[in-house]
């Protein structure tokens, strides 16, 4: 659900849309049992218990999904008389420079909301394991977490402050002499899109490194004993131990964050609406204009679902890239 | 063995440089909030005579009592029956086992990587359709329909692994499946609900897109929908912009710092279970 991307808070995205073959359970869980052999007759009355849950999803979700296909198919404002033009708003799509480059922007967009934060947490991660410091460990767990769990859209206020002209992304950058670069972030056509992206980095960052963090704590500590008693160093036994022991860690933390830059809509709409121009435009954002301010439905409707289908046709490789072996 | 000295500070460094990274646009709110009403003050500067008043200022202007009252209210109508149906849809899948289920469960999966954009143009029309638009219901019937892909999801991965033999005694005890799931799974299930629930509290405190759409009255959307509002009212006046949008995220934080552990842990187990 869309909560943990950028879009929506953290509940959506947190998962991984298939099922690892063998993910760690959680600590409050009962281990799994060996699967043994069941004969049950088929259980036609359990369905009472999933109905209602699945009437909700079937209602608020996959109806409108389909909505979506049907209106994607047609020209309509919402209001007159829809027309049915086949594939022209698809066509359009793929035509239409705007709408591609809000598509790239998304794509750009993952270097700064996966990229960065996972290179940098898997550092982090690693070095809180290297210093052995829990109490470092804690804080830089509390830290690090606050900007995950408040509103996107409130992350996107703070820093549109931090980018103002007389906000602090300037001063710092007078104050070590660079005064010269020092612009109103937002409004520069070259720099809004970054600096958009960065938002995503100091949302992003905290989860990953949390998330790394207890993926290392459940890696063989004699294994770590082993490499420092063969006198590997720190980037050594960083290849060698915890980059493959993280496989599965990673993935998550891949994943979770491209649906987040892809999908992207909280922060670019409170931030910069897509501009100046369209320099900052993505698809979410987009597809919410198309939608509510320029009432072309059967427009907005296709970039939706070209962007879903692009978020599965990345998600899906990467699954099975970091699938366990 | 110690950290050898020349991992140790680049270490340190690096770690104190992340952590400054995630509280400074933090501080950078806080310094501002703290100004005379009405100036224009630097990023970053502690005021020589902090107006701790602006807060209430803020706070009055921005009617954040209504306003987190009505949030609440919506929590209160996701919530408890969003945990309930994707308890009793997890139970369904998890330890029933029941026929066709996988197609189900396939069908959610589906739900956890779809962007909220696609469905939301749609969404619109269907809530007004339903004569639902703009009022609390038409906001909170879709929020617990777009939570059950993952809450289902969290449920049944608890009932997997919860042990069958205590259905098959129960119902050697003549107990029927709702008996069993209330009188034995349900409370065996309880610090996965607790966690659900508050997994589930902290999306729907949080959910932008779905309140901006569906609730054109600001006072009656989620914390995180009214912040839209927000920002156009005050962009002249940036102390109280920054003063209203830390009291808005101030429940985030509280409630972070106060289930820390929990949180941390429940949305790192939502993240790699499967």
């Amino acid at each position: 659900m869309s909560t943990l991307d950028g879009s929506g808070g953290p509940l959506q995205g947190l998962t991984r849309p298939t099922p690892a073959p063998a993910a760690p359970a959680g600590q409050e869980q009962v281990p799994a049992q060996a699967p043994r052999p069941r004969r049950r007759r088929k259980n036609w009355g359990g369905w009472l218990f999933a109905a209602p849950a699945a009437l909700m999803y079937a209602v608020f979700v996959l109806r409108p999904l389909a909505a979506s296909i049907q209106y994607s198919f047609y020209d309509w404002d919402g209001i007159t008389v829809a027309t049915f033009v086949g594939l022209e708003n698809y066509v359009r799509v793929f035509t239409d420079p705007q709408l591609l480059s809000s598509i790239w922007h998304a794509f750009f967009l993952i270097i700064f909301f996966t990229v960065v934060p996972v290179t940098v947490a898997l550092l982090v991660a690693g070095l809180i394991r290297e210093l052995r410091s829990k109490g470092l460990g804690r804080l830089a767990q509390t830290l690090l977490f606050i900007p995950y769990v408040i509103p996107a859209a409130a992350a996107a206020i703070a820093w549109s402050w931090m980018y103002a002209t007389t906000g602090a992304v300037n001063q710092l950058l007078s104050v070590v002499g660079l005064e010269s670069v020092t612009r109103a972030w937002f409004g520069d056509p070259a720099w809004a899109l970054p600096a958009v992206g960065l938002i995503g980095t100091w949302i992003n960052l905290g989860f990953c490194t949390i998330l790394l963090m207890s993926g290392i704590g459940k890696i063989d500590v004699s294994l770590y004993e082993a490499a420092k008693l063969d006198g590997a160093g720190f980037f050594q036994t960083f290849r060698a131990i915890t980059l493959p022991g993280l496989r599965q860690e990673i993935g998550v933390c891949v994943t979770i964050t491209v649906i987040a830059a892809l999908a992207s809509f909280d922060i670019v709409f409170m931030a910069t609406q897509g501009g100046p121009g369209y320099s900052t435009m993505v698809p979410g954002v987009q597809v919410y204009r198309l939608g509510f301010t320029e009432s072309r439905i059967g427009l907005a409707s296709a970039l939706a679902l070209v962007l879903s289908a692009l978020v599965l046709a990345v998600i899906l490789p990467l699954q099975r890239l970091f699938r366990e072996k | 063995m110690r950290t050898p000295t020349s991992t140790r500070i680049p270490g340190v460094a690096l770690l104190l440089l992340a952590m400054a990274f995630s509280i400074f646009p933090l501080l950078s709110m806080l310094c501002t909030a703290l100004q005379p009403q009405g100036s224009v003050p630097l990023g970053l500067s502690w005021p020589s005579d902090p107006q701790w008043h602006n807060f209430v200022d803020a706070w009055n202007v921005a009617d954040i009592t209504t306003l987190a009252g009505s949030s609440f209210l919506l929590v209160l109508g996701v919530v408890p029956l969003g945990v309930l149906l994707a308890t009793m849809a997890g139970y369904a899948l998890g330890q029933l086992r029941v026929p066709g289920g996988s197609v189900l469960f396939v069908l959610l999966l589906l739900g956890l990587t779809l962007p909220f954009e696609v469905t939301i143009v749609p969404l619109y029309y269907q809530i007004q359709e339903m004569g639902l638009l703009n009022t609390r219901l038409g906001l909170i019937l879709p929020l617990i329909g777009l939570n059950m892909p993952f809450a289902v999801f969290w449920m049944r991965a608890h009932f997997l692994n919860a042990p069958a033999e205590l259905s098959e005694a129960a119902s050697m005890d003549g107990a029927g499946a709702w008996q069993s799931f209330r009188a034995v799974h349900l409370p065996l299930a309880l610090p996965s609900i607790a966690s659900l629930g508050l997994l589930m509290f902290i999306s729907t405190w949080n959910q932008f897109l779905l309140a901006i759409v569906l609730m054109d009255d600001p006072a009656k959307r989620t914390m995180a929908g009214a912040l839209q509002n927000f920002v156009g009212q005050y962009s002249t006046d940036v102390v109280l912009l920054n003063a209203g949008s830390l009291l808005i995220m101030a429940p985030m934080i509280l409630v972070f710092l106060f289930f820390q552990r929990h949180i941390v842990k429940a949305m790192l187990a939502g993240s790699v279970k499967g």
